[in-house]
């Protein structure tokens, strides 16, 4: 180890959807690498500690090294000459980064979808359905005096929200931190979680709506037959515990896992979630919360928003945003085969997507940018090692609970960063479709649209 | 830079320089309106044409996080909408929340340059900065909400004055805001911490000791001592309330002759009693803003339609929410604000919505001062901005108008004055209720007027007898300088900048914040701050030259 | 023998730990290719931590090593493992016209491989 060590405090670790912003990080800036991460968990020690530079062409074209700008060219031509091209992924990078990404799409008419689709996609469909009671994760740490859990596994996947968020903290009206909540768990495994709950309910698999309902039911004030607890396994007095203790706590909370959206059920399980917490305004104060996983998936769906009106799952090949899940969503277009080119950025479908996607995406030429080699970059038409955002790039994430949050980045990549990349290509494909343009005896200003 | 230009043979409105309709050239060089230009100067010529300064929207939602969070709630309001994108401008989608890139352009197409979002959250402020750069065309601020903020409260209650001067301008430089922003004042804590209850009187001590007025109060004094260019834009308490205008005479009466900006007062203008259909006090609100110069409004006209509620003011939503039984958001920011969103639709047949129409049109139509009374829809809460065309129509067409009157609710009707207005504004009152007046009272001092110096932002109309055609449909828009609209087309893309402030304040201020951060916050003090890098084009607006 | 079973991909911190240092490292491949599975379970099915057990469904199969967890911790009829490329193998693409195929709650068959 050298002696020219950097400290850089109050740094954000975008492992998962916590976004916590209180890292210190030890930098080594001779060997360029994070030595030490104070404050962050197991997950994120280990983004901060493998984070570093590898020995490798910042840009291939069919596995050959060549120059970043050639693989910008030959991406652009990919893209703006493919009838259906897709653009996927997003949910590691920065906001800044996904601008761009957002700006390719509509220029070469192409589709657009994040990671959200395979995971709190089905939230998102349910959100558009019902609308959602909720507040950020300070107001939770300030106020929450019953914490609900339902299928997630946090302490694995999220490990400081107990911590930082939702359980511990000492906050304005709950000075007394764990002392002053009740901790409800709700899951049909134990996990590395359990511990942590008062009260630990396990449904049958798949039966989340069921019980969800009948808590609405009960609610409500509606009687339920006992044989509840042989159609859901839940024992008809834990859901009437269980609906008191809603109904009279003064500050309330809901956070819901991916044990909801990705299973029998989808987005009705996260509908019928979101309507109890709505339901139980009536009689407190409560809301809900999707517990989001990629470090700036949140932003993702707020970039996407906010450009297009729609929040994944958007095709522009009318000339304008149209939104139809099922359809322009990714597993969708990839395993229907209307794809015929891709755009992957920071993600890696081919390792987590169904069989049959994953093989279509095989079979077309795809732009692959990412800060590792992985199973969609190793196939890729183009790929661009970009540096990782966070550790070597500044710019803007969201956290699980919309606020926004500005990076500071740890020490200098050779690599160019997917913003700078994107924009590149964002460049050369507007200067591609205004040739087309003027082509056709147009007349205008070639101007930029978005010029950041 | 831009080319210089000359608009030559159009018929001027500038308001703010005494120009009523006069034929005048219009010389524009370096993104500013000068004397005169070169001989070389391309010429449009505005022959038949009406001339006007871009307009300026004073009070709208058209970014942020509830801006977005609407957004994605709604598809059913961008599909029938869409908003193509052209080899120059972006695509995107309408609806009574249209994307960033149809919001920039839409304004754009109604001759707007400037819009001021209404309500942003201090922890939302890079949100709503994040989203302006992708909202083209238009110059725009932000106003932030401080009235409920847990820090600033505690300061007050416990009366250090002084920190809390330094408190408000660390927190509007802290977010580039442009003014601050109050919303159902002291509502808050009885929302969120009180099973969702609310306060109800100006005069009410919540449990944390402290009255709507004593915030509203010390938030006036303070802006003003400080000379923001745009003093507290105030959201008064009991919003939709029958019997609430007391309470907005109660507001106005709390600055005393302090500027104060009172937001879409026509939801504040309801007489009768609590619980029952209110009754128009339009009278009572317009004749104490006439005869008070400090206080300045915006209308919030209804319009009939679809609209989009979202407001700081969660109680209110929650209470629209048991109207229309269907989706609702509801979004608490630590120690800052809470927020409420409902698809709402204004419908004629209903008492209520003919009577809220009715009053704003009333309040438009009675004033005696139309450069404090500005035009808004408190876009989308009363309706889109697209609508401002038709409003504009209603203001100056007074058979329009009675046209319009015979298809609602004739009760409300009849509990307000509306049927007796024979008043038709002019062109130049028109001017000044979407231009001139909004431009003085944000302080903007470049905008809203056509005087050499002037920013160059210009709309030109074709003048039509059919004012909504002719207000829908500008065939030149200008901004800075560029020929955005050129003959109805767009020719060009332009990012337009923000307006913000930066008021003085004492560093030390920082230690007695960070603290309460430390314990009560979930990000880090540090991490708060939006800096620079957010700014992008941006143009501080001086502060402490306060005007009375 | 071969009967069918409940799984349930999911997260876990070891593949979270591992995906960073990268996925095409061994040990991101040993976390994704290990199946929790009820111990009682598997000594039904003659299973010991470490053997190799082929689950198949309508859309795929893919081998992987079985370890046994307290029967409490997992009901019987399940199985958990860390999302990764094998789990991808048993994923059906239809999404029900929601863009999110059924990833956990898996219907699949198990059956030891004799070595």
């Amino acid at each position: 180890m050298s002696e020219n060590i950097k400290i850089v405090e109050n740094a954000t670790c975008t492992f998962c959807g916590c976004v916590c912003d209180d890292m210190i990080l030890h930098v080594d800036m001779d060997e360029k690498r994070i030595t030490k991460a104070k404050n962050a968990c197991v997950l994120g020690r280990a983004w901060f500690a493998e984070h570093t530079i590898e020995d490798t062409p910042a840009a291939m074209i069919d596995g050959k090294a060549v120059s970043i700008e050639e693989a910008i060219e030959e991406a652009a031509q990919t893209l703006s000459n493919a009838k259906f091209p897709i653009t996927y992924g997003l949910s590691d990078t920065t906001c800044e980064a996904q601008r761009q990404a957002v700006a390719i799409s509509d220029m070469i008419k192409g589709n657009i979808d994040t990671t959200t689709s395979v995971c709190h996609g089905p939230s998102g469909l349910a959100f558009q359905g019902v609308g959602e009671s909720t507040s950020t994760l300070g107001e939770v740490k300030n106020r929450a005096d019953l914490v609900i859990y339902w299928g997630g596994n946090p302490a694995e996947s999220h490990p400081r929200h107990f911590g930082r968020y939702a359980v511990t903290p000492k906050g304005m009206f709950t000075p007394g931190g764990k002392k002053d909540r009740t901790i409800v768990l709700v899951d049909v495994r134990k996990t590395k979680s359990s511990p942590v709950a008062d009260i630990l309910i396990r449904p049958k698999p798949g039966k989340d709506f069921e019980v969800l309902w009948a808590l609405r039911a009960l609610v409500k004030g509606k009687k339920l037959s006992p044989d509840i607890e042989a159609r859901t396994g839940v024992p008809l007095e834990t859901l009437q515990d269980l609906t008191e203790r809603m109904k009279n706590c003064r500050f309330g909370v809901l956070f819901f896992g991916m044990g909801l959206t990705m299973t029998r059920g989808r987005h009705f399980n996260s509908g019928a979630l979101l309507a109890l917490a709505t339901d139980l305004n009536e009689f407190t104060h409560f809301v809900a919360k999707p517990v989001r996983g990629h470090g700036n998936v949140t932003g993702a769906d707020n970039v996407v928003s906010w450009q297009t009106g729609y929040p994944f799952g958007v095709n522009f090949s009318r000339g304008y945003p149209r939104f139809n899940p099922g359809e322009f969503t990714t597993v969708d277009t990839l395993s229907n085969a209307d794809a015929d080119a891709a755009l992957i950025i920071a993600s890696d479908p081919a390792s987590n997507f169904p069989k049959k996607a994953i093989a279509h995406l095989k079979s077309i030429p795809a732009v692959v940018l990412d800060t590792k080699c992985t199973e969609t970059s190793k196939d890729a038409h183009v790929a661009f090692r970009t540096s990782t955002y966070g550790i070597n790039t500044s710019g803007t994430v969201y956290r699980m609970d919309d606020v926004p949050i500005t990076l500071r980045p740890a020490f200098e990549s050779p690599f160019p960063d997917d913003y700078t990349i994107l924009t590149g290509i964002r460049k050369r494909v507007n200067e591609l479709m205004l040739a087309k343009h003027y082509a056709s005896g147009a007349s205008g200003q070639a101007k930029v649209a978005a010029p950041i | 830079m831009s080319a210089a230009m000359r608009i030559v043979n159009g018929k001027v409105y500038d308001p703010a320089n005494n120009i009523d309709g006069e034929i005048k050239d219009i010389c524009i060089k370096d993104g500013k309106i000068v004397d005169s230009v070169d001989d070389d100067a391309i010429v449009i010529n505005a022959q038949g044409m009406v001339i006007m300064p871009g307009g300026v929207d004073i009070h709208c939602h058209i970014a942020g996080p509830k801006v977005n969070a609407a957004r994605k709630l709604q598809p059913e309001d961008h599909r029938h909408d869409v908003h193509p994108g052209t080899p120059f401008t972006r695509s995107g989608t309408g609806g009574t929340v249209p994307s960033t890139f149809a919001t920039g352009y839409r304004y754009a197409t109604l001759g707007y340059t400037t819009a001021m979002e209404a309500a942003v959250t201090p922890i939302g402020a890079r949100h709503t900065l994040e989203e302006f750069h992708d909202t083209p065309v238009i110059d725009k601020g932000f106003y932030v909400l401080l009235g409920e903020n847990i820090f600033l409260q505690n300061l007050l209650r416990e009366k250090r004055m002084e920190e809390f001067d330094q408190a408000v301008a660390w927190w509007v430089n802290a977010t580039k805001a442009y003014t601050v922003k109050l919303v159902n004042p002291g509502g808050d804590e009885p929302w969120k911490g009180k099973k969702n209850s609310n306060v109800s009187d100006i005069d009410e001590k919540t449990d944390e000791g402290l009255s709507p007025r004593e915030i509203i109060e010390a938030f006036i004094v303070s802006v003003n001592k400080q000379g923001f260019p745009h003093p507290p834009h105030i959201h008064c308490n009991n919003l939709g309330h029958s019997g609430n205008y007391k309470t907005t005479l109660e507001t106005m009466k709390t600055a005393g002759d302090m500027r104060a900006h009172i937001a879409h007062i026509q939801f504040h203008s309801y007489g009768g009693e609590l619980g029952k259909n209110p009754v128009s006090k339009a009278a009572e609100i317009v004749e104490y803003v006439d005869n008070h110069p400090n206080i300045t409004c915006d209308v919030g006209q209804v319009m009939f339609g679809k609209s989009t509620i979202m407001t700081a003011d969660a109680p209110l939503a929650y209470v629209l929410k048991g109207h229309t039984k269907g989706k609702w958001v509801n979004a608490d920011t630590e120690c800052e604000s809470g927020c409420g969103i409902v698809p709402f639709q204004y419908q004629e047949h209903v008492y209520m919505h003919t009577l809220q129409w009715a009053i704003g049109l009333e309040i438009f139509l009675l004033s005696k001062d139309p450069w404090r009374v500005i035009l808004s829809t408190d876009h989308p809460n009363g309706g889109s901005f697209m609508n401002y065309p038709k409003l504009i129509k209603l203001l100056m067409d007074k058979s329009f108008r009675h046209e319009e009157m015979k298809r609602v609710n004739q009760k409300a009707l009849a509990n307000c004055s509306l049927r007796d207005l024979e008043r038709e504004f002019t062109l130049n009152e028109i001017a000044i209720i979407t231009r001139a007046g909004p431009a003085r009272a944000l302080g903007l001092s470049n905008k809203g007027h056509l005087g050499n110096g002037a920013d160059a932002d210009i709309t030109i109309y074709d003048e039509m007898e059919d004012k909504e055609m002719m207000f829908n449909a500008p065939r030149y828009v200008i901004k800075s300088g560029h020929a955005i609209i050129d003959n109805h087309e767009f020719k060009t893309d332009f990012i337009g900048k923000l307006l913000h402030i930066s008021p003085e304040y004492d560093k030390k201020i920082e230690e007695v914040v960070q603290p309460f951060f430390e314990s009560y916050y979930s990000i880090e003090f540090s991490n708060y701050a939006v800096d620079d890098s957010y700014l992008h084009d941006h143009e501080i607006i001086q502060t402490g030259n306060a005007k009375a | 023998m071969s009967e069918k079973m409940i799984l349930i991909p999911g997260r876990s911190s070891k593949q979270g730990t591992s995906l960073n240092q990268g996925k095409l490292k061994d040990e991101y491949k040993q976390v994704t290719t290990t199946l929790e599975m009820n111990s009682d379970d598997m000594k039904k099915r003659g299973l010991i931590d470490g053997d190799e057990v082929r689950l198949s469904n309508e859309t795929g199969e893919t081998i992987v090593r079985c370890l046994g967890v307290k029967p409490e911790d997992l009901p019987p009829g399940m199985l958990f493992i860390p999302y990764g490329p094998p789990s991808s193998q048993l994923m059906a693409s239809d999404t029900a016209g929601c863009g999110m195929p059924l990833s956990k709650h898996m219907e699949v068959e198990i059956e030891k491989i004799s070595t």
